[in-house]
């Protein structure tokens, strides 16, 4: 004979199902993969430029005098288009941003200069990732804050979006 | 225009659905044999839902097919110097877009239902379809809510951003749309159960209307498992052909449902039997499709396929689940107590057999579920779990084993009650075939446990798989039947492709300098030169092997390492060399300092069996359907012969007119 009360066994154990799983959307999953060199020397590194207009990257333009901002971005990527007027702005703070552009082309890298402004002071071409790889960057765009004496202090994941400039102009100023 | 026409087929569609919905309700307020003039609107609106939903995603191929980079969806998720064929099936290689695949096949297979079955009683065929139009409805709100796949972007891009280099591959063209046709085709099967089961007619003729749409589900999701599984198996590069990731498993559950199902539908219709648990395991199937999508979708769990993460999309699949799987458990639990019990059967029949197979096809469906949901609970209690293949395989293989044996002798047994003893012929066949296979193999070499039972079963399974065709005359056994024989072989040669290949396989790796050679079983393979190579949006390192059998003469072999620049990716193309008895594998790795090539290399005996299996399965199948439509067809013509006859009786001999 089969009993009534089982057959409300799967409604029961679907409830279970329900609530843990709507428990686990609640909780904030850390979807980013934080660089290990935080805190640690930038490594060396020497790229050729990554278009005419500027000049390329080494460790030693991104060392002395005051904290840099290291930005790692492409012209084939969506997210840098949207963060374009940010760092337009902190140029326009006195930062000074180093970028590295990552597998491109240089007649790319002008035309996406040219249509969304350019406030890089130099670009260097980084055709096989290895120096996104070796500071621990694992996309695009990514931002890093390297102070004067070479050291990765800060890392921005993802577009820089309005909130965060004053973020990263504060975390400038700790890195002096 | 092309996105607006999209967008305007898409919100008709989801009016169109509420038509149906409450349509196909009124349905349930008129007496039996009766019919509410307000019903009549339900089998149109479907039909035409389905036109509208079909038209939407058209639209969407037709803006991925020209490159419309203003649309958010196509900017973000295609490239206009990709390849034609990957701009096409990059239209469903993203979330929105699959999403309106999915939504399109439900359309569409609720729209077959309403244009084609008319042999269910108006009352549940108005609750099917109002079931139907209320699932579409919550998955057409999802989409337009949620996940609109026709978002213009304010300024359109000048590029795209590319597709995921591993889904530029055929097995995307192939492989998502024939499982999304078999997950969400068994939504017709979930609304014939709560029809059936709102209006108290589960009954053989209603299994008879529901085993074909089963079927047919059934078949197009073995294919999609089985094309998935060799695309993961040649473009993830890992030599591996399952590896009970959770969104496989998401497919494997919606299967093993689906064939307790057809198999339990098939007792329903041919001796009303099982019908609480038929009606169980309809819900229970269309729910596993359901739960898939939401556990692909939300990104609750981690795994391989990691597609666009989004919390909120996940809520919102949570909350239909709710309303879908738990309204249709809280009306099973209410109602399910009034469905009458089937007749009864001795447990030696092939009743028996069935029943005990479907019970050890929900007992590995629950192995499947809770392994793959495990770590979702644990981490509640922030236990981080990883849940693999030493828990799948002998958990899942404890129930498979029985399972197996069972089969083997179902189809031989009677329908309601029959001696064991009246088939000591065959169940000795097949005992000493399994015996000597597993003595001959263990004489030959030393191989694991699992594998050696499982070349004994495969042995077993293939000559039982024949013998309820022994006896009978050959042109007179029905195609349904052929089917069953073929389906049942089917896995008998899957089964002994997965076990030669947990026995046998043999691999090598090593890192080789331009010119050397390494030997794989009897394949001696030499490194001849590394170069590098260019296609439409990738450029390669290009390993040229020759590949030698035991001396013979050299074949060319070319796998790659690609490094795609849009979206930039490295992925590893390997190569295969195929022969009847079996695959070499060959991936190419990194050069070593000393300018030496990591390659690696496989030989995998009769690896290719695995998937020849799933193809046969599905055939088997289709022929069942075919089998059971044609009959079908037969007999409704038969019937239809025979009133026009009794009609043309009637008016050849009027009835005698009474005596005055």
């Amino acid at each position: 004979m089969r009993s009534r009360l089982m057959l409300w066994v799967p409604l029961a154990l679907f409830a279970f199902f329900v609530g843990v799983a709507g428990y686990m959307l609640t909780q904030q999953k850390n979807q980013f993969v934080e660089s290990a060199m935080i805190g640690e020397p930038l490594p060396e590194f020497a790229l050729k430029p990554a278009f005419p207009g500027l000049p390329g990257a080494a460790r030693t333009d991104l060392t002395g005098g005051k904290p840099r901002l290291l930005n790692i971005w492409a012209s084939w990527c969506l997210p840098c288009i949207s963060e374009a007027p940010q760092l337009e702005a902190l140029q326009a703070q006195g930062v000074e941003i180093v970028g590295i552009a990552i597998r491109d082309r240089p007649e790319d890298v002008a035309n996406f200069l040219a249509r969304y402004g350019n406030p890089y002071s130099r670009i260097g071409a980084d055709d096989i990732s290895e120096v996104q790889l070796a500071i621990g960057s694992s996309g695009v765009p990514e931002t890093f804050v390297i102070d004067a004496s070479g050291m990765i202090r800060y890392q921005h994941i993802g577009d820089i979006r309005e909130d965060d400039v004053p973020l990263l102009l504060a975390e400038l100023e700790k890195a002096k | 225009m092309i996105a607006e026409i999209g967008l305007a087929a898409l919100w008709l569609a989801a009016a169109l659905a509420v038509l149906q919905m409450v349509s196909g309700g009124f349905a349930l307020r008129s007496a039996a044999g009766e019919v509410n003039p307000l019903s009549i609107y339900a089998r149109p609106a479907a039909v035409v839902q389905a036109f509208l939903a079909v038209l939407a995603f058209m639209m969407l191929l037709w803006a991925f097919a020209v490159s419309d980079l203003s649309i958010k969806l196509v900017a973000n998720n295609s490239h206009s110097m990709k390849p034609f064929i990957y701009k096409l099936s990059g239209t469903w290689g993203n979330h929105e877009g699959s999403m309106l695949l999915w939504v399109g096949v439900l359309a569409l297979s609720g729209g077959l239902l309403a244009a084609f079955e008319r042999r269910l009683p108006e009352r549940t065929m108005g609750a099917t379809l109002a079931v139907q139009g209320f699932v579409a409805l919550g998955f057409y709100a999802f989409l337009l809510l949620s996940s609109n796949p026709f978002e213009r972007l304010p300024v359109p891009a000048i590029e795209g951003v590319g597709l995921n280099p591993l889904l530029q591959d055929i097995g995307l063209a192939i492989h998502p749309p024939t499982l999304y046709a078999g997950y969400v085709g068994l939504s017709v099967a979930f609304s014939l159960a709560m029809g059936a089961l709102l209006t108290n007619q589960v009954n053989p003729a209603f299994a008879r209307v529901m085993r074909p749409w089963v079927l047919g589900a059934w078949v197009l999701l073995t294919l999609g498992i089985t094309a998935g599984s060799y695309w993961a198996y040649y473009e993830l590069g890992w030599g591996g052909w399952w590896f009970w990731d959770p969104v496989e498993n998401a497919s494997l559950m919606p299967w093993l449902a689906a064939t307790a199902l057809m198999h339990s539908v098939a007792v329903l219709a041919a001796r009303d039997a099982l019908r609480t648990w038929t009606i169980m395991l309809g819900v229970l199937a269309f729910s596993m499709s359901m739960l898939g999508t939401f556990l692909v979708r939300s990104g609750v769990l981690t795994s391989v396929h990691a597609f666009a993460v989004d919390p909120e999309r996940g809520a919102f699949i949570l909350g239909l689940l709710g309303l879908y799987i738990g309204g249709a458990f809280t009306i099973f639990a209410l109602r399910a107590g009034a469905v009458a019990e089937g007749k009864r059967f001795a447990v030696s029949s092939r009743e028996g057999a069935l029943v005990f197979n479907n019970v050890m096809l929900s007992a590995i469906l629950a192995i499947v579920l809770l392994g793959t949901l495990y770590p979702l609970v644990t981490e509640a209690f922030d236990v981080r779990v990883s849940v693999g293949p030493p828990y799948f395989n002998p958990a899942a293989a404890i129930f498979a084993i029985p399972m197996f044996l069972v089969m083997a002798v179902g189809p031989l047994l009677r329908w309601k009650e029959d001696k064991p003893a009246r088939l000591q012929f065959e169940v000795s066949l097949i005992a000493a075939v399994l015996i000597s296979a597993i003595a001959l193999v263990s004489f030959v070499g030393d191989i694991p446990f699992l594998p050696l039972l499982g070349l004994g079963l495969a042995a077993a399974l293939a000559v039982a798989a024949v013998l309820p065709l022994r006896g009978r005359k050959l042109a007179r056994v029905p195609v349904a039947t052929w089917g069953m024989v073929l389906a049942h072989f089917g896995v008998a040669v899957s089964l002994f492709g997965m076990a030669c290949e947990g026995a046998f396989t043999q691999e090598r790796l090593a890192a080789v300098a331009p010119g050397g050679t390494e030997q794989v079983g009897d394949f001696s393979v030499t490194l001849q030169s590394v170069s590098p190579v260019a296609g439409p949006n990738w450029t390669a390192i290009e390993a040229r092997m020759a590949v030698s059998r035991a001396g013979g003469e050299p074949v060319m072999l070319a796998p790659q390492a690609r490094n795609f620049w849009s979206p930039a990716q490295a992925t590893s193309e390997s190569a295969l060399l195929t022969r009847w008895d079996g695959q070499l594998y060959v991936v190419m790795g990194n050069q070593a300092e000393d300018g030496r090539w990591q390659i690696r290399v496989w030989w995998k005996p009769f690896v290719t069996f695995i998937w020849y299996g799933g193809i046969l399965i599905a055939l088997g199948g289709m022929l069942a359907v075919a089998g059971r439509v044609r009959v079908d067809v037969k007999r409704r013509a038969a019937v239809k012969m025979g009133d026009a006859r009794r009609a043309d009786l009637e008016a050849l001999n009027p009835a005698p007119v009474p005596a005055e």
